[in-house]
């Protein structure tokens, strides 16, 4: 019997793509799970108090494998030792709720989530994917800038420091190949290869959030993390699309105060509230600080609409002048018990299509309002 | 791989066929194919090079080049059942490495052909899966990707339910045979035990590309079977060769430190569960040096027959298995008597792992009943609720499932609104039974 036959081959295997096609199959599936969840990842605590941490854990439903198998992790199982092990060893600890998706049939206890990791800038896209920015208006012409510069190109001529080295040397090699040369012999003028650029010019204008919070005392824990959630993403998507975002954090109560961010959320006030006194002091940061001709501005105020009853007209007449300073504007009324304001009424009367309302009853209703604040427009004015 | 060392390799297989061959290994005509590690985990995740696309194995796939890219674990070989037998090499492995491989892989390809569980096994599985993978991308083009995928989604739960095929004994007639002319009672009693192959008879629901797809799962599970069952086995076969056949390599010094490295990598203990290289090595040598017997042992047994009749208590003691348990956040070792481990361990491997389930019949209104042969493992509750609407939809209307929990019989009924359970009484099923 002669011997077994045998071939042994190293073929080009940079076509067989198999794996990583259906590994953006996968990838497709647990972005659209994601985005099945995103009403409810939006007020993710892990992700909102994080301050932009780079990745976390978010369970979705749909990604197991389901099958008939058998919950071993109800008996005993066996195990294999170095040697010398005894009744009563511990040999580990119970791996903490992670779901390791599963292995072999039987191999994975059963999670009631698959788990993957998703980086905030991942969760950005998903979430953003939908979003633009209402009404976004190049300002001022003198705040163009010249935001990168592009190599475009490739030449023969150019200054030495533009050399492309790596060009070149493909040249000089293509070339002494074809004189039938298999080694780079010399380098000629003919090889050299330049880069050539362009300047990208793009208008380059600031936006500024003006972000104000009831802090009176009707105000509780969830009316607060509810506009927290809300900021957190909306600085997010801004700083996204404009190189410069700034934030004025207006607390106000029956009298309004600009604050630091951490103020902002930590605030805690008792008594009434006038509503009016914080669209006050944003007229006056606008005219002071951020003029209209060259800002991008976007107020938005929550409220549980417990408002004075005497000062909606007013808050109505002031939140109609900083509209028209606006790029667009937001009202959010968090009535997790109870029904819409008068004061949202009020502004249900106001004829702005740029101005954008929302009731917040739940946690998913946050995800709903940031929807409809960057929904795309289709007035632009 | 420059052609130097592809040359130097091709010797070095030539030279370990032969020493493989004197021993008495007949493996299969060998393919071996040097290829990056991005192919050699596609080959892992999808079990075939050729398989049909599914999200799945995309993340199988992209499981195995993290572990791989971190450095967490890595596969220098994959070895593929047929005839030519192929065996996927990492092109970044060493000469030695791949000297280890190729003595291992032989006595896979060995296995494979003579153990006589694999005999009913088609050997061209290779150019098989490759026309189903072509035949489900068709659908696709027809009935939309989403569409088959949520039916794969469903018919992968049921496939893994095909009975493990019978070998074929000594005049024994090939199973097909018997099947020739039979009634339809007798037929659809005798399909009871194949849940795919009840569903693609007798199911009302299914149209026909979707019967064709089951069918081909179905084929493909029967291909997998023999591995599902021989795992220890095969494993331990593979290891005793390559320490055989690479003794007789006389290796220069420091290979034979990197060789020993490596195979005590291997067979490094497995912890929470058993090594089967260990282990299955483990078995072999302790049958000493009898060549004959070894390769009677390779070609009649199973894992569970394997365990059962070869895993003594002196083997019990020293590769150190033992029972452990989960309790208050601790995993600890509850149990050292070898009886009660090697009957855990047979219980681990019987089946290959799997539940085995059964159609129990069909209600006068067209439910379908399955039933859960309960050997002392419940099943997994979440995964059974999920599993069982799989099954419904294939169906097209209630399935119902009986199986035990807590050491009491229960009926699990999928229905339209989701799944239900409700205890079995003594005499059938309780107050809202079919």
């Amino acid at each position: 019997m002669g011997r077994t036959p045998f071939s042994l081959t190293h073929d080009d295997w940079s076509l067989h793509r198999k794996g990583q096609i259906d590994q953006e199959r996968h990838r497709e599936k647990v972005r659209r799970a994601i985005r099945e969840r995103l009403a409810d990842l939006v007020t993710e605590e892990s992700i909102v108090l994080s301050r932009g941490g780079t990745v976390f854990r978010v369970p979705i439903r749909s990604l197991e494998e389901y099958r008939f198998r058998y919950q071993w992790d109800k008996g005993p199982r066996v195990g294999q030792g170095q040697g010398g092990t005894k009744p009563g060893d511990v040999i580990g600890r119970m791996p903490g709720a992670r779901g390791q998706g599963a292995g072999q049939a039987g191999d994975a206890p059963g999670v009631d989530y698959y788990e993957t990791e998703v980086s905030l800038e991942e969760l950005e896209n998903i979430l953003f994917e939908s979003w633009e920015l209402p009404n976004r208006r190049p300002k001022d012409r003198r705040d163009m800038e010249v935001d990168h510069i592009e190599f475009t190109d490739i030449r023969k001529q150019g200054m030495m420091a533009n050399l492309d080295k790596k060009r070149t040397i493909l040249e000089a090699m293509r070339r002494n190949a074809r004189e039938g040369r298999g080694a780079i012999i010399d380098l000629q003028p003919d090889d050299l290869r330049f880069k050539t650029w362009d300047e990208v010019k793009k208008p380059e204008t600031a936006a500024v959030v003006i972000a104000m919070m009831d802090t009176s005392g009707s105000m509780g824990t969830f009316e607060k993390y509810v506009a927290r959630s809300f900021y957190f993403w909306m600085v997010r998507f801004l700083r996204r699309n404009y190189r410069k975002v700034e934030i004025a954090f207006i607390a106000h109560h029956v009298e309004a105060k600009e604050v630091s961010e951490e103020e902002f959320f930590n605030k805690g006030e008792s008594g009434g509230t006038r509503c009016s006194s914080a669209y006050e002091l944003a007229l006056e940061l606008v005219e002071r600080r951020y003029p209209p001709a060259s800002h991008n501005i976007y107020p938005f105020h929550f409220t549980d609409g417990d408002n004075l009853g005497s000062d909606n007209p007013r808050t109505v007449e002031l939140a109609e002048r900083l509209l028209e300073y606006s790029s667009a504007m937001g009202y959010a009324e968090v009535i997790s018990h109870g029904r819409e304001s008068r004061l949202m009424e009020e502004f249900r009367r106001i004829q702005a299509p740029h101005l954008r309302l929302s009731a917040i009853r739940d946690r998913e209703d946050v995800y709903r309002a940031l929807a409809s604040f960057f929904a795309p427009s289709r007035d632009v004015s | 791989m420059p052609r130097g060392d592809l040359d130097r390799l091709e010797e070095v297989i030539e030279r370990m066929t032969d020493i493989a061959e004197s021993f008495g290994l007949r493996p299969f005509p060998m393919r071996y194919e040097i290829c990056p590690a991005d192919v050699v985990y596609a080959v892992g995740a999808y079990g075939m090079p050729t398989r049909f696309a599914h999200w799945s194995f995309g993340k199988a796939f992209e499981r195995m080049k993290l572990q791989y890219d971190t450095g967490l674990s890595k596969i220098y070989e994959l070895v593929i059942n047929g005839d030519p037998c192929y065996a996927f090499l990492l092109d970044t492995n060493t000469l030695l490495q791949n000297k280890l491989i190729v003595a291992h892989v032989l006595a896979h390809s060995d296995f494979f052909r003579n153990n006589v569980h694999f005999s009913t096994t088609p050997r061209d599985m290779v150019e098989r899966m490759s026309v189903y993978a072509e035949r489900i991308r068709r659908y696709e083009m027809v009935h939309g990707e989403d569409t088959v995928e949520a039916f794969l989604d469903d018919a992968l739960v049921v496939a893994e339910h095909t009975p493990p095929p019978s070998p074929v004994g000594p005049g024994r007639p090939p199973r097909e045979a018997e099947e020739g002319r039979e009634g339809g009672r007798a037929k659809r009693d005798r399909l009871r035990e194949d849940i795919p192959a009840y569903l693609i008879e007798y199911s009302p629901e299914l149209e026909d590309w979707q019967r064709d797809i089951l069918a081909a799962l179905r084929e493909e599970m029967r291909y997998f079977w023999p591995q599902l069952e021989t795992k220890i086995m095969n494993e331990g076969w593979a290891t005793y060769w390559h320490l055989r056949i690479m003794r007789e390599m006389d290796l220069p010094p420091d290979e034979a430190l990197e060789f020993a490295r490596m195979h005590s990598q291997v067979t490094q203990p497995g912890g929470y569960s058993i090594n089967p290289y260990r282990l299955g090595l483990a078995i072999y040598e302790a049958q000493g040096e009898d060549l004959e017997r070894l390769f009677e042992i390779r070609e009649g047994e199973t894992d569970v027959s394997f365990l059962r009749n070869y895993l003594t208590e002196s083997l019990v003691e020293e590769q150190d298995l033992y029972l452990w348990e989960a309790a208050r956040g601790e995993l600890r070792v509850m149990e050292k008597d070898w009886r009660r481990v090697r009957d855990a361990l047979v219980a681990e491997r019987v089946h290959g792992g799997l539940p085995t389930l059964e159609v129990a019949g069909e209600s006068p209104r067209g439910e379908l009943v399955l039933h859960h042969r309960y050997e002392g493992v419940p099943l997994d509750l979440k995964h059974l609720k999920k599993a069982l609407m799989a099954v419904r939809r294939l169906w097209g209307t209630t399935v119902h499932l009986d199986t035990v929990v807590d050491e009491r019989p229960v009926r699990f009924t999928a229905a339209v609104d989701g799944v239900r359970s409700e205890p079995i009484y003594a005499g059938g099923v309780g107050p809202s039974g079919s």
